[in-house]
């Protein structure tokens, strides 16, 4: 209940300005954005949780996050370019 | 999944678990709590507690929204149910959990309509579909998902659906967080903080734990590596002889938290003057109940709710493993007559619940970890 999940903003609900698509892991349901400071956008990744976008997830601090991570010597340079290529979206 | 997959890289984590080791002074040992229950659940489904060396000892919190919930208000809950014409929604992970007078499932096998929801938003959808019905929102959990249950309030409100009403058992963690730090069973090196909690409360009401207690709070993600770099940030906190709020969830919580969250927080609801916690007996000023100004949407002040007090079972010993005193495998009923299928205890209802977490991804049997702990 409270593991929130990622999800990727597909579609705006254009009579309900409360809602948007999202997908999650190849499921599409909508959810309620009501909870978003600011417009919500097509491409945008919030984290879900019971129905509502609960945050929307900063991709620059995800990626900041991840370096850090992964800035942890040479021996894991590989491991960068790994991540790197690794394109799950 | 993206934002998932990225932050369960094994190498990673060595290489994280070798930079932890290098933190830790010989013969110090360090106990962490990690506050929310999801990290338990990340804790042993990924087998972290496998890559800390033995002085590392990691203590688990109350924050279940489901394990602190006092067996009485299941009772009141299911009285609710039991009313006519009621449909009483919850989310899953309540289902079993044992009132005084068994679960949500048995009264629904003995008639009560409670069904099962995904959202607050669906018990609304519910409660449009059948206006002859009475659809009460089981609420639960922290400020995770107390704006959610606001939220949906709101719309009843706007949309005028009077049979729609909500059962509030909304509590909040940094009550739980200054009962765990007065009680004295417990000696604690710093606090692995609650992630999604943090969205929408932010770091800010963290401060008193460093400030008054110096002890470091580090909030933190829901994947195997956000925990071992929460847990090497609290160590370096503690190598430097520092003790603040630190942010390793910064992809997702703001410093400031979620200021419209808040808003509806507030909007909606109110402060009981106490609320009692399992395992953690009446807290003052720690959980939410409805505004007067939506008392047509109060399950409470609908419904006549007994309001009983229901003692835990004797041997159960949920409360201590809630405070962090008691390992899971150290109750006594643990695996034996409390197991998820027949749960005697919240911990052992939901996956969030420590229990039922170490039951359902522990490689122990239970002699050998009790070895483990006493070595």
């Amino acid at each position: 209940m409270c593991l929130g999940i990622p999800g990727e903003i597909v579609e705006l609900l254009p009579d309900r300005a409360d809602l948007a698509t999202v997908e999650v892991a190849g499921v599409r349901r909508a959810i309620s954005v009501g909870l978003l400071d600011g417009p919500v956008r097509p491409g945008d990744w919030v984290l879900v949780h019971v129905g509502f976008a609960m945050s929307r997830i900063d991709e620059s601090e995800a990626a900041a996050t991840l370096a850090l991570l992964n800035g942890l010597g040479p021996a894991y340079a590989d491991e960068l370019q790994a991540l790197a290529e690794s394109d799950i979206t | 999944m993206r934002f998932v997959d990225e932050y369960r890289d094994a190498r990673t984590a060595r290489a994280l678990a070798a930079r932890i080791a290098e933190l830790c002074e010989p013969g110090r040992r360090y106990t962490f709590m990690e506050v929310c229950g999801g990290h338990t659940h990340t804790i042993y489904k990924h087998g972290v507690e496998d890559h800390l060396p033995p002085n590392v000892n990691l203590v688990h919190g109350p924050g279940c929204p489901v394990c602190v919930i006092p067996m009485g208000r299941v009772d009141d809950a299911i009285a609710i149910a039991r009313e006519p014409d009621v449909i009483m929604t919850s989310f899953g992970d309540m289902m079993r959990v044992p009132g005084g007078e068994g679960s949500f499932l048995d009264a629904k096998a003995a008639g009560a309509d409670i069904r099962m929801v995904y959202s607050p938003l669906d018990a609304l959808r519910i409660a449009r579909q059948n206006p002859g019905r009475r659809v009460v929102f089981m609420a639960i959990g922290f400020e995770t998902t107390a704006p959610s249950t606001a939220m949906t309030v709101l719309r009843a409100a706007a949309e005028g659906l009077a049979n729609f009403s909500v059962f509030c058992n909304h509590v909040m963690i940094i009550p739980a967080i200054k009962a765990i730090l007065d009680s004295p069973d417990l000696r604690l090196d710093g606090f692995i903080g609650p992630g999604h909690v943090s969205t929408v409360i932010g770091c800010r009401p963290y401060a008193f734990i460093a400030e008054e207690h110096g002890k470091p709070l580090v909030c933190c993600g829901f994947e195997p590596l956000d925990v071992l770099q929460s847990i090497h940030m609290l160590l370096r906190q503690l190598a430097e002889g520092r003790a603040e709020v630190e942010n390793q969830y910064t992809r997702v919580v703001p410093w400031e938290g979620n200021g419209r969250a808040l808003e509806a927080i507030g909007k909606v609801m109110e402060l009981r003057p106490y609320f009692e916690w399992r395992g953690l007996g009446f807290i003052s000023h720690s959980a939410l109940r409805l505004r007067d100004a939506y008392a047509a949407h109060d399950a409470e002040r609908i419904f006549q709710v007994p309001g009983v007090r229901v003692a835990d079972p004797k041997a159960c010993q949920c409360g201590e493993v809630l405070k962090g005193v008691l390992k899971p495998w150290e109750c006594k009923v643990f695996g034996t007559a409390c197991t998820p299928e027949t749960p005697i205890g919240t911990c052992m209802v939901s996956s969030e619940g420590a229990c039922a977490a170490y039951y359902n991804f522990g490689r122990f049997t239970r002699s050998r970890a009790k070895e483990a702990t006493t070595a």
